[in-house]
């Protein structure tokens, strides 16, 4: 009875052994497919099938923002398949199919995820989920396996110098995510010299407010407090405290969405005298509306606003070329499909998509090689704005062409309204100045 | 009743089924797949060793597993040590956090353990946030070039593979050495009763306390293997609390103070983790799924898998250990 | 230094400790009746919110009537969660009463994300603001410590006076005595479990009249609550009381003198101290 009982308890781990075996074998073929630039070779007037492969945050805390960039994403695919394809010179028709995760907000499985998208599913090229930590994980993988990825709502300057040669940044990077806003104060206020400095402790937010603070610095500012609050922080009592006692004019900082609202909420609810507030991520975003009074005023960096116009003739006078659709043509098809305003994500998204689809005509090919080096000769002005790609050896893949711009919530009619206050050429309203309380 | 040699060659043949795995079929997903089982079954059996034998809750520890990841990544990142020194140096500062809290913390019993063990990985979690020379609040990343010297990345995730491996046969020879010393025996009399064990001459103290540093080294080196191949470390995902508490699952799951409960409690966790999280009907709900299992276990087999299995069968004791 | 500073950011931190408070007294509460620690403590507080937030949004009761609505359903969730989970593990070793409270974590937090996500809420509510000297105080906040303080003082009277408080402090004292003289102990068992779930909904319930919120956000509070129970010594409800005002004493003072973020350090130091040192308390007898 013992024996047999031990003897079948190894035999059901060597069976379970050899099953596992077994079942890897049918998919064994499938990694020895032949890497999209060789079909390519022998294609003839032929129809390529390209795999998008991409993590979305469908769950977690990031699940708004990671949805609008799919959505931006999967808009651009839908356009491209239904007008029939990219097509090459040698008659070969590129089109594109998507394989996607959910990432659930976190870091635990994004690798595994990725290292699936490309091994599994067989991925040609790599878009990144969205945050900067979630892109810093999955580069590693996209650089492991030498897949291009063209990396948006991922702005850390950081995750483009670790040395990574296939990773390519869309959005303006963190550290000038803020130096705009220094200059418009500057301009506001000569006689503004104290401000502060309160941010989200992420790799994002942190990147964007050391570079702020170095260019401050610079243009002669007193940096009179420089803090950071934990990600999940809900009480800025204390910051707002410090903030009161350290005499600030403006106040510069915030992270994400959640946080950055609650602490223009409290700001409003404290009284907290100061002449600006300049906030990243939230103030963009149409949700903002709701805090009422507390979003009056609040200035935001935005990577794209849908008042923002990119022309054509704009590409023209920079002297370089213009490529995809017109900012009404994105905002158009995405109300359409979407029933709703498209947000910077969404149009980052889209952009991703635009971009590599330039890539691919630029090429001429779908080799990964080929599309990494147009990728990197890429200076075209597309609705999301200038992009342009960093190609040293240090910073390869970071973005240097695209700029931002900043919104203030204003009033017209008595409704809450989102204008672009700067740069100027840009401005749809006169900044308001100072903080209306 | 004579030990079969069975009880010897059960944990090791299940350990070396997974570890073995990958390299016969030599896909990278079945490595990455064994990997986290690996490191699973090594964060339980080496919680096994101061949780299952001298019975102390720890909820701390994770505190080990992320201190040796960010000594270990420190080392090699910022000071450019060979990996396999750095992760001896995660694991050694693990152990010796282990050994200097122990002497203070293992006097308290019951639930003041398993609370200053928390408080003790919150306020790490904490320092470390405030620390600069970790990077803070942002942590710190890893140059792709320091891969290169390794022989690329895949080289990199290899080499790591290996270690782990390594890493979990060694655990199983602890464990087992561990469960048929005198050193074990002592442990489990201060499980059983700490108070007679004092009178009867088991020095209650050090043998906790060995048992507890014995127990911190090996997360240590796990953390530093991890981080290490991840490519960067950040406060928040070096000391999550929950990781502590799954691994506590995972002995529970396969039977505390046992060598192969472990092993088997961590594989079957993750394998249901992996089952609940791509079943589409579960997905939404695996957490209350896997909570309510956890509950059924507690409630009606507290003794695990193996201690079941050993109580119900007495003949399985001879060869399940 | 400025005073001014000192004095907004020390009114601010002690309005909120008498609210960490009132959870903590929950927790102490349950350990000091069962000797369990309730890793559900979190979750439940965390429900709390919802509570309130749902009261609102689809009942339309004002929060305050919320909070009252999030007490009540605390009580019986309590009672619930006792029945199903703790009840068989009462006097089993501590980590079966861990386990088992934190498997009713999970099925809270699982089932929670599953039906609210992880997004966060918020009560559109505001009482304004007054301004005392140089703090600016938001009404909600002074009005949310006031309750907290009145349901201390309640929970005081009860145990004093009412025939089930002295059931819960006979128990406390002495299980099998009060057995033994006609106690019905398993029924105050329930019931100090759910006077103890109660307490957590409610400080949940003026939480969230104050910030904002998701289903996760609990676990934050809970920690809060082992601190604050340490300090005033595990099992002792009214030293909990005395713990909260401590922490807000701490979170208004260390940010006068250091990041702000340094308030944790300083918390989760403080608490791993007492235990070695003094695990009954800051104002506890000698260790037993």
């Amino acid at each position: 009875m013992k024996r047999l009982f031990w003897m079948a308890l190894v035999l059901a781990l060597a069976l379970g052994l050899l099953v596992g075996c077994k079942k890897a074998e049918p998919t064994a073929p499938a990694a020895e497919e032949a890497p999209a630039g060789e079909t390519q070779a022998q294609a003839e007037a032929q129809e390529i099938v390209l795999t998008i492969g991409f993590t979305e945050s469908k769950t977690g805390k990031l699940n708004v923002s990671s949805g609008r960039q799919a959505k931006g994403l999967r808009l651009w695919m839908k356009q491209v398949n239904e007008a029939g394809g990219i097509k090459l010179s040698d008659g070969t028709v590129v089109k594109f199919k998507e394989a996607s995760y959910d990432d659930e907000s976190s870091k635990d499985r994004v690798q595994e995820l990725y290292t699936k998208l490309i091994t599994e599913d067989n991925a040609d090229f790599l878009i990144s989920p969205y945050s900067s930590g979630l892109t810093a994980a999955s580069a590693v993988i996209a650089e492991q396996y030498e897949k291009v990825m063209i990396t948006t709502g991922a702005a850390s300057d950081s995750i483009y110098k670790q040395g990574y040669m296939h990773v390519f940044q869309i959005y303006t990077p963190a550290s000038r995510y803020l130096t705009g806003a220094i200059d418009m104060l500057k301009e506001a206020d000569p006689n503004l010299k104290k401000v502060a400095f309160v941010y989200e402790q992420a790799k994002f937010a942190t990147a964007v407010v050391k570079a702020a603070k170095a260019y401050a610095e610079e243009q002669g500012y007193e940096v009179v407090l420089f803090e950071g609050y934990p990600a999940d922080t809900t009480d800025f009592g204390p910051f707002i405290n410090k903030i009161v006692e350290s005499g600030a004019e403006a106040v510069l900082g915030g992270g994400h969405f959640q946080d950055g609202s609650t602490f223009a909420r409290q700001l409003y609810e404290k009284k907290a005298p100061v002449k600006a507030v300049v906030l990243l991520v939230a103030p963009p975003e149409p949700d903002f509306a709701e805090l009422g009074d507390a979003a009056y005023g609040i200035i935001g960096p935005s990577q794209w606003e849908p008042q923002v116009k990119f022309t054509p003739e704009a590409a023209k006078e920079l002297g370089i070329e213009w490529y995809g659709p017109s900012n009404e043509e994105f905002i158009k098809a995405y109300e359409a499909a979407y029933n709703e305003e498209p947000s910077y994500h969404s149009a980052g998204g889209y952009a991703a998509g635009v971009i590599l689809e330039y890539a691919i005509k630029k090429a001429d090919s779908v080799d990964p090689k080929k599309v990494k080096a147009a990728l990197e000769a890429t200076d075209v002005l597309t609705f999301f704005g200038h992009i342009k790609f960093d190609t040293s050896e240090e910073a390869h893949g970071l973005q240097i062409g695209h700029e931002m711009v900043y919104i203030q919530w204003q009033k017209k009619d008595g409704q809450l309204v989102k204008e672009v206050v700067w740069p100027k050429e840009g401005a749809t309203a006169e900044l308001i100045y100072p903080l209306p309380r | 009743m004579k030990r079969s040699v069975w009880s010897f060659l059960l944990p090791l043949l299940v350990v070396l089924a997974v570890g073995l795995f990958p390299l016969v079929t030599q896909k990278d997903l079945h490595r990455e797949t064994a990997f986290t089982l690996l490191r699973a079954v090594a964060l339980a059996a080496s919680l096994n060793i101061i949780l299952g034998f001298t019975g102390y809750v720890s909820f701390g520890h994770v505190v080990f597993y992320g201190l040796g990841g960010y000594v270990a990544f420190y080392l090699v990142a910022v000071k450019g040590w060979p990996f396999w020194a750095a992760m001896l140096m995660g694991g050694v500062a693990a152990a010796l956090l282990a050994y200097l809290i122990g002497a203070g913390i293992l006097r308290l019993r019951g639930a003041y353990f398993a609370l200053v063990t928390i408080g003790v990985n919150e306020a790490m979690k904490a320092f470390i946030y405030n620390f600069q020379p970790f990077g803070g609040p942002t942590g710190l990343t890893m140059n792709f070039a320091v891969y290169k010297a390794y022989g690329g990345p895949k080289a990199v995730l290899w080499m790591t593979y290996y270690w782990l491996f390594a890493i979990a046969i060694l655990l199983v020879l602890v464990t087992y050495w561990i469960r048929t010393s005198k050193f074990g025996l002592g442990l489990l009399s201060i499980r059983e009763d700490e108070d007679a064990a004092e009178v009867m001459g088991v020095r209650t103290a050090r043998f906790k306390t060995w048992a507890f540093t014995l127990s911190a080294f090996f997360p240590g080196l796990v953390g530093a293997i991890f981080f290490f191949r991840n490519a960067s470390i950040e406060p928040h995902d070096a000391f999550p609390l929950h990781v502590s508490i799954e691994s506590i699952v995972m002995v529970m799951l396969g039977g505390q103070g046992t060598v192969i409960g472990p092993l088997v409690g961590g594989i079957g966790y993750q394998w249901m983790r992996v089952f609940l999280l791509t079943n589409p009907l579960l997905k939404n709900i695996q957490l209350a799924v896997a909570g309510a299992l956890l509950l059924l276990i507690v409630l009606f087999i507290p003794a695990g898998l193996v201690g079941w299995l050993r109580r119900r069968f007495p003949a399985t004791r001879r060869f399940l250990l | 230094m400025d005073m001014g500073f000192l004095m907004a950011s020390l009114i601010d931190g002690l309005l909120l400790g008498f609210v960490f408070g009132i959870a903590a007294i929950g927790l102490t509460l349950i350990f000091g009746v069962m000797e369990v620690i309730n890793l559900a403590h979190g979750p439940v507080i965390a429900l709390g919110m919802f509570t309130v937030y749902f009261a609102a949004t689809l009942l339309g009761l004002h929060p305050y009537a919320g909070v009252g609505l999030s007490a009540v359903t605390g009580l019986l969730l309590g009672i619930l969660i006792y029945a199903i989970a703790v009840q068989r593990v009462i006097g089993q070793p501590h980590l079966s009463s861990l386990l088992a409270t934190y498997s009713v974590n999970m099925m809270i937090i699982g089932i929670g994300t599953a039906v609210f996500t992880a997004s966060p809420r918020n009560i559109e509510f505001s009482l304004g603001s007054i301004t005392l000297g140089p703090a600016t105080i938001p009404v909600a906040r002074i009005v949310a410590a006031v309750a907290a303080l009145l349901a201390a003082v309640a929970l005081y009277f009860f145990m004093q006076y009412t025939r089930w408080g002295k059931f819960i402090r006979a128990v406390t004292d002495n299980r099998d005595a009060a057995e033994l003289v006609g106690i019905p102990s398993n029924k105050v068992l329930a019931f100090s479990f759910g006077l103890g779930t109660m307490l957590a909904m409610f400080s949940g319930g003026l939480i969230a009249t104050l910030f904002p919120f998701t289903i996760l956000e609990g676990g934050k509070y809970e920690l809060k609550s082992f601190v604050i129970s340490v300090l005033g010594g595990l099992g002792n409800p009214m030293g909990a009381l005395v713990g909260g005002i401590i922490i807000g004493l701490i979170e208004g003072l260390v940010p006068v003198f250091l990041p702000t973020t340094w308030v944790l350090v300083v918390e989760f130091v403080l608490f791993v101290l007492i235990l070695l040192v003094r695990p009954t308390g800051l104002f506890g007898g000698r260790a037993s």
